[in-house]
């Protein structure tokens, strides 16, 4: 038993590490989980499913938007692209901030191709997130099952 | 890159023009040399006409001269002729004859004299009351003054000028002649000069214009539009001299032509007039010879009519005739002969024909001449006619016409027949002498009976005619004789013309030569009134090249054009010149838009810089805060030492680009700046400490307790210098801050500061105390440069100017370093970073801030001894005392010690006031004395005493026991013994505790005295029962938090979320809302919230926004409040509401921060929040709350 959870464990912090050098995540997610305390277990889960909740309303909004050929309204889509890179910013979604920062300026340009190209991107990028972090959960679940304690995995 | 080329370009250009230059003197050289060249061909022209004019009266003066010979040697004549006939027989008769010859004579004098008035010739000729004395008794003796008068004729006509009326006449023609071309000359200078002046000016005023609509441009404007403005005037301008200049060229060449015209003009009227004043002086003189002639002839006739006819026997025979008339010929040098002949009627003929011893003979027919070939024997004797007119008498020249009728001739007989009816001598029309074929005319003159009345009828004449004497004139040997003797014969052609038949002339005299073109033409009348004689004069060469005309105005003209030319180069040079100009304009601007943008660059690249450099300080923080080695720890305190050097270089970077991009804009808020100088110090006291340099702080009574002002960039400003100093001031010495109202330095020698007084020790440069005794640069010598410093303008009563300085006892700056001290990133050199560090930017800050703060600074430096910065600044009066809210909390303290006294032991009086000037602050009056010694003395004169300090360097233990001796008897008397206090530059704390633990010392201070440090020392020794309490400053932001009431506005979810979560974990109740509106319902007064964390970009309401509304819902209520409509109990008996609110930022840029504290926002976190950050940003307020 005992070596499940360390095999977990090693599993959650080998893991969390590549997502770290992978650039999906940034130090804000490591403060995010010292919120998290007894208070609060599910903080970091919780704060995660909000964030992918907005992630999609707001890229359908924006996909919305962009659908509308011949008159964009930018303003708009940079408005929700600036409440994207807040969030992402918050949660520490680091590839998603950094794409929303290129999808900024693409909207401040009105760059209709880049803006539909970096739409497509955050798209691509907070699903392969939201799996990531799927997987993080899951693993951190099968720790607490096994009856193991999350690692703190300092990067 | 591209600019400077240009520039140099644009230089090298302007260095060839210079060359340009100087040519135009040269120019103007030349000028000036034609111009004079001018005036003196003209002046050489004018005199010559007036040698003409004396030569032609010289001319005639001959002719008159020569008359007079003529009159004399006829007269000698005569007189020989009568002495050599040995006939003298009537003295009545010869001097009736020579009476006649007078009057004859006079009367052409006088009419001579009259045409020459009329003509205002110059000759003088001596009237007609000459000595004439025609002594009866003797010839001779009439004949010497005759002489003596034509000599005295000589001379005067030899020297015209000599004579008053004439000689003036024509220098006054000169002069007349002379003025007219200075005249002309004059006017067309001043013309040109006019000309010249009024092309300046329009220059001026033109090229002016433009310039100063430019300058009245701003520089804001639009590169493009201020070409246009600046193009089109100048291309207006420049066509419009181009115009005037060729108008003015065309005028100098119009004055040009004009002069010619005119000058030529007059040149040919002076010829012409030449030509006809010179025909009438030929017309004249050969009239008067003819009538010289005609008279002598006319006297011969009466000779004849007296001696012939009157004498019986008659007293001249052919021989007699023949021999006078060949004497007196030279009376008559234009006749060729005289013969007299006889009036025999048909009847007599036979008589006389026998009486002769010939007989009459005819002429022969056609041939109308008298003097011919042929013998007279081979004449036919003459037809029978009514009567005949044979010669009798001949001169030897014509003696071949004795016997010949003058009848049978058809001229001569008409001749006869007139003459003798008219009574006059009278000419034939112009016929060839066949001898000398030449044109000649003959006179004939009737000789009468002497018995006819003057007014005798013609038939009495006819009747009365006994003979006829005739004379023939060769008229070219006449005319050419006379020309001979005038003068200028060579330029001038004469004709005679016999015009009694006006169909068809007769030419008597005449050559083809000549310019027919022009011609005079002057009447002659030979004393008969039937035949008219004109003479037409014309100049022999043609009228040569008036150089005279064309000189001067071809000189003009070379003028004009060099004028014009110099007028073209300089339009091109100006023209250039505003081309480059508008270059340089164009270049300028574009130099100062690469320095807009350059400003801007740095300030946005600073922010760039400032927001990841931030995260690094905060990482390295946190990296500091865990367990690190004794190494790493090293390693991250040498990062986030250098990181904070980098910081604050990027920020006065940041500083200096706002400042040259004009973008800093100052504060106008009341604040106390003895707390701006007490935060310096005590900012700056543990650098000081740790250099053992004294810093010391001192602010005049004068300077008001309130300014308005921006203290922050005040702040900056002394901080810059005094760090400066410390930075330059090496373990020894110290650092003084002064502050003065600059009146109170005004006059040098009305100090009443003490202070100031002792500092300037009135004038003299270093014996002046100072706070460590170190010496230090008298300020002086840069307050004496202060432009601002004496002027009296910004005596409103709303404004004060202050005098801040900052004194040391550094290094100094170098001499030839001084100049360049305010130059950004310029320090006194090159070593100077290596040695101290700095970037040397904080100066020139520091100058430019002063500078927008209205003030000026300078410094005075001695390499050894030290520096003195000084600067003044202008703040605003604060409305009456109104009471700066932050510093509440030491108004309690303050009266807790108001109307203390204190007594300062210092051995150096300038910091003893400087003592004393803080206890002043907190309401203690203190006293000073020099040494513990003379404390001895005075201190029991002193009641209440409440404290004493002790200055560390007064402090000795021997004298202190006397003092402590002396205050412990006087225990008794007061309730309470003054308290011991010691100042000191540094102490380490065992060295304070020690100092306490003797028991003779209640407490240390720890220099530079400020305000807090004075009071919490104060407190803790005053008052007892206070006991100070534990380190405030928790470095636990959990503390700080701990259940404080937080409200979290943020339309993100996500943001929201963190923010709660980042809060909570601090132990903070938080609050979350969407929107700004929903803020709003939530943050009214009474406030359940400590404090307020807001987003700044929200839909529909921003933070801005929200905060502005809660702001003034508090103004409004603390209004309520305070003027009692709304009791405070009602708000929780708070006086005034404030929640402080905090920004939350991704963007930490100085703008939005500056925006923030606008709109009434205390502060921003930048997001997502960093523990130190917050942790600042939040101590404000809850540290003491």
């Amino acid at each position: 038993m005992d070596t499940l959870i360390a095999q977990l464990q090693k599993q959650f912090r080998d893991y969390t590490i590549s997502l770290y050098h992978q650039g999906f995540l940034d130090d804000q997610f490591t403060e995010l989980k010292k919120m998290q305390d007894e208070f609060s277990p599910d903080f970091v889960a919780e704060l995660v499913t909000l964030f992918f909740e907005d992630c999609e309303k707001l890229i359908s909004n924006m996909a919305r938007a962009l659908d509308q050929t011949g008159n964009v309204d930018f303003k708009l889509v940079g408005s929700s692209v600036h409440q994207l890179k807040g969030s992402s910013s918050s949660v520490g979604a680091k590839r998603v901030k950094g794409l929303c920062v290129v999808f900024k300026e693409c909207c401040d340009s009105q760059n209709y191709e880049g803006c539909v190209r970096c739409l497509q991107q955050v798209d691509v990028e907070y699903k392969s997130l939201k799996a990531k972090l799927q997987d993080l959960f899951n693993l951190e679940q099968q720790i607490v099952q096994a009856g193991g304690r999350i690692p703190q995995v300092d990067i | 890159m591209s600019i400077t080329c240009q520039l140099s370009n644009l230089t090298s250009k302007k260095a060839n023009q210079s060359t340009g230059g100087v040519r135009k003197p040269l120019f103007f050289l030349i000028l000036c040399g034609l111009t004079t060249s001018v005036v003196i061909v003209l002046l050489i022209f004018s005199p010559l006409s007036k040698k003409e004019e004396t030569s032609s009266c010289n001319g005639e003066a001959r002719v008159l001269f020569r008359h007079k010979n003529v009159s004399t040697s006829e007269i000698h004549a005569l007189v020989s002729f009568f002495s050599d006939s040995d006939q003298v027989t009537s003295f009545e008769c010869r001097k009736e004859s020579t009476s006649g010859l007078r009057s004859n004579y006079c009367i052409t004098c006088s009419l001579n004299m009259e045409k020459q008035s009329c003509h205002e010739r110059q000759c003088f000729i001596p009237d007609g009351g000459v000595p004439w004395n025609l002594n009866p008794s003797g010839l001779e003796h009439s004949i010497s003054p005759e002489a003596c008068v034509s000599d005295n004729l000589e001379q005067s006509i030899l020297q015209p000028k000599e004579h008053e009326n004439h000689g003036e006449e024509p220098e006054n023609h000169g002069e007349e002649l002379d003025w007219d071309l200075s005249t002309y000359l004059r006017n067309t200078w001043w013309w040109l000069i006019l000309g010249v002046l009024v092309c300046h000016k329009i220059f001026a005023f033109h090229s002016k214009a433009p310039t100063e609509r430019k300058e009245k441009g701003s520089l804001q404007e639009p590169l493009a539009q201020k070409q246009q403005r600046g193009q089109a005037p100048s291309k207006g301008a420049g066509r419009w001299r181009k115009n005037i200049l060729l108008l003015g060229v065309m005028a100098g060449v119009s004055v040009s032509i004009w002069w010619f015209w005119d000058t030529n003009e007059k040149i040919i009227s002076i010829r012409r007039e030449t030509l006809a004043n010179m025909c009438d002086e030929r017309a004249r003189v050969l009239q008067d010879q003819f009538n010289v002639s005609l008279n002598h002839v006319h006297a011969l006739s009466i000779l004849v009519s007296t001696f012939h006819h009157g004498k019986t026997p008659s007293a001249i025979d052919q021989k007699t005739f023949g021999e006078y008339t060949e004497r007196t010929n030279f009376e008559r040098p234009l006749t060729s002969g005289v013969a007299y002949a006889l009036k025999v009627t048909h009847s007599d003929r036979e008589k006389f024909e026998k009486e002769h011893g010939w007989t009459i003979k005819k002429m022969e027919t056609e041939d109308q001449t008298l003097v011919q070939d042929c013998v007279p024997e081979n004449f036919d004797p003459a037809p029978i006619q009514d009567e005949y007119a044979p010669v009798i008498f001949a001169q030897e020249t014509v003696s071949h016409i004795i016997s010949l009728d003058m009848m049978s001739g058809e001229e001569d007989r008409e001749n006869i027949l007139r003459a003798r009816a008219s009574g006059k001598g009278v000419l034939t029309s112009p016929f060839k002498l066949l001898k000398s074929n030449h044109l000649g005319v003959v006179l004939t003159f009737a000789v009468y009976d002497t018995s006819l009345p003057p007014n005798a009828t013609e038939e009495q004449r006819v009747e009365a005619t006994i003979g006829y004497l005739g004379a023939s004139y060769d008229m070219p040997s006449l005319v050419e004789k006379l020309l001979q003797q005038l003068a200028s014969k060579q330029t001038i052609a004469v004709d005679v013309y016999d015009t009694t038949n006006a169909s068809g002339l007769i030419k008597m005299y005449g050559s083809e030569i000549g310019d027919i073109s022009e011609q005079h033409i002057s009447s002659l009348d030979f004393g008969d009134p039937s035949r008219s004689h004109e003479m037409h004069c014309r100049f022999k060469h043609k009228l040569p090249i008036p150089w005279t005309a064309i000189t001067p105005s071809a000189l003009v003209l070379i003028i004009t054009f060099l004028v014009g030319y110099i007028f073209n180069e300089a339009l091109i040079r100006i023209a250039t010149v505003e081309e480059d100009c508008q270059k340089m304009m164009e270049l300028k601007a574009r130099a100062e838009a690469a320095d807009v943008a350059k400003s801007q660059f740095l300030a946005t690249v600073s922010h760039e810089i400032r927001t990841p450099m931030n995260g690094v300080l905060g990482m390295l923080k946190m990296l500091m805060d865990t367990d690190l080695d004794a190494k790493q720890m090293d390693y991250a305190q040498t990062a986030h030492g250098s990181g904070k050097d980098l910081i604050s270089l990027i920020n006065e970077v940041l500083d200096q680009a706002k400042i040259e991009s004009g973008r800093l804009e100052l504060e106008n808020v009341p604040f106390d700046m003895r707390f701006v100088l007490d935060d310096v110090s005590s900012l700056l006291s543990g650098k000081a400490n740790e250099k053992d340099i004294e810093l010391a702080v001192y602010v005049s009574s004068q300077v008001p307790d309130v300014v308005v002002g921006d203290p922050s960039r005040f702040r900056q400003i002394i901080t810059n210098l005094v760090g400066n100093s410390i930075k330059f001031t090496q373990d020894k010495g110290h650092i003084f801050i002064s502050v003065h109202l600059a009146d109170e330095v005004r006059e040098p020698h009305n100090i009443e500061d003490a202070v100031l007084k002792k500092r300037l020790a009135l004038g003299c440069s270093e014996s002046g105390e100072t706070v460590s005794g170190f010496p230090a640069v008298n300020a002086w010598g840069s307050w004496r440069n202060f432009k601002t410093f004496y002027s009296t303008e910004n005596h409103n009563s709303d404004k004060i100017k202050l005098l801040v300085t900052v004194e040391d006892t550094g290094v100094g700056i170098p001499l030839d370093a001084q100049g360049r001290i305010f130059t950004p990133f310029m320090q006194a050199d090159s070593s100077t970073s290596r040695t101290y560090g700095g970037t040397g930017i904080g100066l020139s800050i520091s100058k430019r801030l002063v500078e927008l703060m209205q003030g000026e600074m300078g410094f005075v430096s001695e390499p050894g001894i030290g520096s003195t910065f000084s600067f003044t600044v202008v703040f605003g009066k604060a409305e009456t005392n109104l009471p700066v809210t932050k510093f509440e909390r030491f108004d309690l303290a303050i009266q807790e010690f108001k109307g203390l006294r204190a007594l300062v032991i210092d051995s150096r009086n300038i910091r003893a006031e400087v003592t004393s000037y803080h206890l002043q602050r907190l309401g203690i009056s203190a006293d000073i004395v020099s040494s513990l010694s003379m404390a001895c003395t005075c201190v029991s004169k002193l009641r209440n005493l409440a404290m004493i300090l002790i200055d560390k360097d007064a402090w000795n233990k021997k004298d202190f026991a006397v003092l402590d001796e002396l205050l412990n008897s006087s225990k008794e008397s007061t309730t309470r013994p003054p308290k011991i206090l010691l100042l000191a530059t540094s102490a380490t704390p065992v060295e304070r505790s020690e100092m306490k633990s003797s028991g003779l010392i209640d407490e240390v201070v720890i220099k530079p005295l400020r305000m807090s440090v004075l009071i919490c020392c104060l407190q803790e020794t005053l008052v007892n029962g206070k006991k100070r309490q534990p380190n405030r400053k928790r470095r636990n932001l959990g503390h700080l938090l701990r259940d404080k009431r937080i409200l979290v506005v943020d339309d993100n979810l996500v943001n929201r979320r963190v923010a709660e979560g980042a809060l909570k974990k601090y132990g903070a109740t938080v609050a979350c809302v969407e929107s700004g509106k929903a803020a709003l319902a939530m943050l009214k007064p009474p406030h359940n919230f400590d404090a307020c964390f807001m987003d700044l970009q929200m839909p529909e309401m921003d933070g801005f926004e929200a905060t502005r509304r809660v702001r003034d819902l508090e103004r409004e209520i603390n209004k309520k409040i305070a003027s009692g409509e709304a009791s405070a109990d009602m708000f929780s008996k708070v006086s005034s509401w404030h929640v402080p609110i905090l920004a939350m930022t991704a963007d930490v840029i100085q703008a939005t921060n500056e925006e923030c504290m606008k709109c009434g926002m205390d502060g921003y976190v930048s997001k997502p929040f960093e523990e130190e950050t917050l942790y600042t940003a939040v101590a404000k307020f809850f540290e003491f709350g």
